[in-house]
């Protein structure tokens, strides 16, 4: 099966909600100003790197102020043959760094690659579940949960806000997905505000007028929580439903509705 | 004579037409037009009021499918053919994500018309393109307890899934009421 299409449709923003939610592996791959790949394991980032742009484990380190430029130039030199978990072996036995060192450059090499993703508006992307990891590469593990929050950020279309949350009187509730730690996000004061009211008897719209924000505020927040799988939207708790105005359905007992459905049930059955 | 109608909706070009054809009993009675607008010009024709096909169960009971109009400048029939359904169906083309948040909002139109049982079809699943159901499931933002079913409309087989499954929730609704 193929997940593809155009950013322009589907944002990075929700491509990674897809990549979180489902907890999938593999590749992703998008073509736009130039090309970006990210490798997934488990719905976690393991590796991001843009074309044309150099990813070795020297450079990140180097750029990351971790190594002098003297050292940089040796480690081109002496041990530009190496791939970067060699690299990083070697610097770890050698003294020169520690593994949470190396770590914390790649990761943060990784997350700014992301973020600088969120800017692409148009791109071609194509994500492969069958895809090896990358051979050589350091793979990290972080989780998109703040990825998303970050990017949902950025939203600022009124109208794709308004088309993601059309009715303000909807109320939110927790997921009960396994793995959402709501403490492990970096929520912004407003989100925290807002996490503080989430009730299904509340509404979104009552959520705003109690956290004085206005349409706008309250659909970007509500908007990054949802995109980033830590609520849901519902039905208002003690609101009525509304009934239809007539259903076929409407004044037979329940026997007579069962036996119709399931007139029905065989009849399709026998087409 | 008993008639009762499930409606089938969903974005322009999601494949409601063929959906009815393939298991109506008459010739679809189909108000298509030409496409005017150029960014719809994917297909020749679109659906502009409703077109619907006709299952007879028995002597006493038939099933009409109403299919909506996929172009949200007809979204004021939607309401009257909703008027009555027993449940819809959500038709979503699995290869034009493009298409998935109209699909949604689709989804929230009815689900405010009236609280009745409804799947959504995941059309197209034989094309290469297609996406797997359960990422369409979390595009759509569909809880887990709603079902999201793999579809070909032009399948006779597939689309009596898709319709029997929906038949099921409306049963399971039933027996839900009755037991309340």
């Amino acid at each position: 099966m193929a997940l593809k299409g155009n950013l322009r449709d589907f944002s990075v923003t929700q491509l990674l909600n897809l990549i979180h939610l489902a907890h999938k592996t593999g590749a992703l791959k998008v073509k736009g100003e130039t090309t970006a790949n990210a490798y997934f394991r488990e719905g976690k980032l393991a590796y991001a790197h843009m074309d044309n742009e150099p990813d070795d484990l020297a450079t990140i380190l180097y750029r990351d102020k971790k190594i002098t430029r003297a050292q940089y130039r040796t480690l081109k030199s002496r041990a530009g043959h190496l791939n970067d978990k060699a690299l990083g072996l070697l610097l770890i036995n050698a003294g020169y760094l520690t593994q949470e060192d190396i770590l914390a450059s790649v990761q943060s090499h990784y997350l700014s690659t992301m973020q600088r993703l969120f800017a692409w508006a148009e791109g071609l992307f194509v994500f492969d579940a069958h895809a090896a990891p990358p051979n050589g590469k350091i793979l990290t593990k972080i989780g998109l949960g703040n990825l998303i929050i970050e990017g949902a950020r950025r939203l600022r279309e009124w109208e794709k806000l308004q088309d993601e949350i059309p009715n303000l009187d909807m109320a939110l509730k927790f997921t009960e997905r396994p793995g959402t730690d709501l403490r492990k996000l970096n929520l912004s004061v407003e989100e925290w505000r807002v996490v503080s009211y989430i009730n299904p008897r509340n509404t979104i719209r009552q959520i705003a007028r109690a956290t004085k924000m206005t349409d706008l505020e309250i659909r970007r927040i509500v908007y990054s929580l949802l995109q980033a799988g830590l609520v849901e939207l519902v039905r208002p708790e003690g609101q009525t439903v509304p009934k239809p105005i007539h259903t076929a359905l409407e004044g037979k007992s329940k026997e007579e509705q069962k036996s119709l459905v399931n007139r029905l049930i065989a009849r399709i059955r026998g087409l | 004579m008993q008639t009762v109608k499930i409606v089938v909706t969903g974005p322009f070009n999601s494949g409601k037409s063929a959906f009815i054809q393939s298991v109506s009993e008459i010739d679809v009675v189909s108000t298509e037009r030409k496409i005017t607008s150029e960014a719809e010009k994917i297909k020749n024709t679109t659906t502009v009021a409703m077109d619907f096909g006709r299952i007879t169960v028995d002597e006493d009971l038939v099933l009409y499918l109403f299919g909506t109009p996929g172009q949200r400048r007809f979204d004021f029939m939607w309401e009257i053919l909703s008027e009555g359904m027993l449940g819809f169906i959500v038709m979503v083309d699995s290869t034009r994500p493009e298409t998935f948040r109209e699909a949604r909002s689709i989804l929230e139109t009815f689900r405010a018309y009236a609280p009745t049982p409804y799947v959504v079809a995941a059309n197209k699943q034989d094309l290469e393109d297609a996406w797997d159901v359960e990422d369409m499931r979390i595009a759509l933002r569909l809880p887990d307890n709603v079902k999201i079913l793999p579809c070909v409309a032009t399948d006779k087989e597939s689309v009596k899934k898709v319709l029997l499954e929906l038949l099921f929730s409306i049963l399971e609704e039933v027996e839900k009421n009755s037991s309340q």
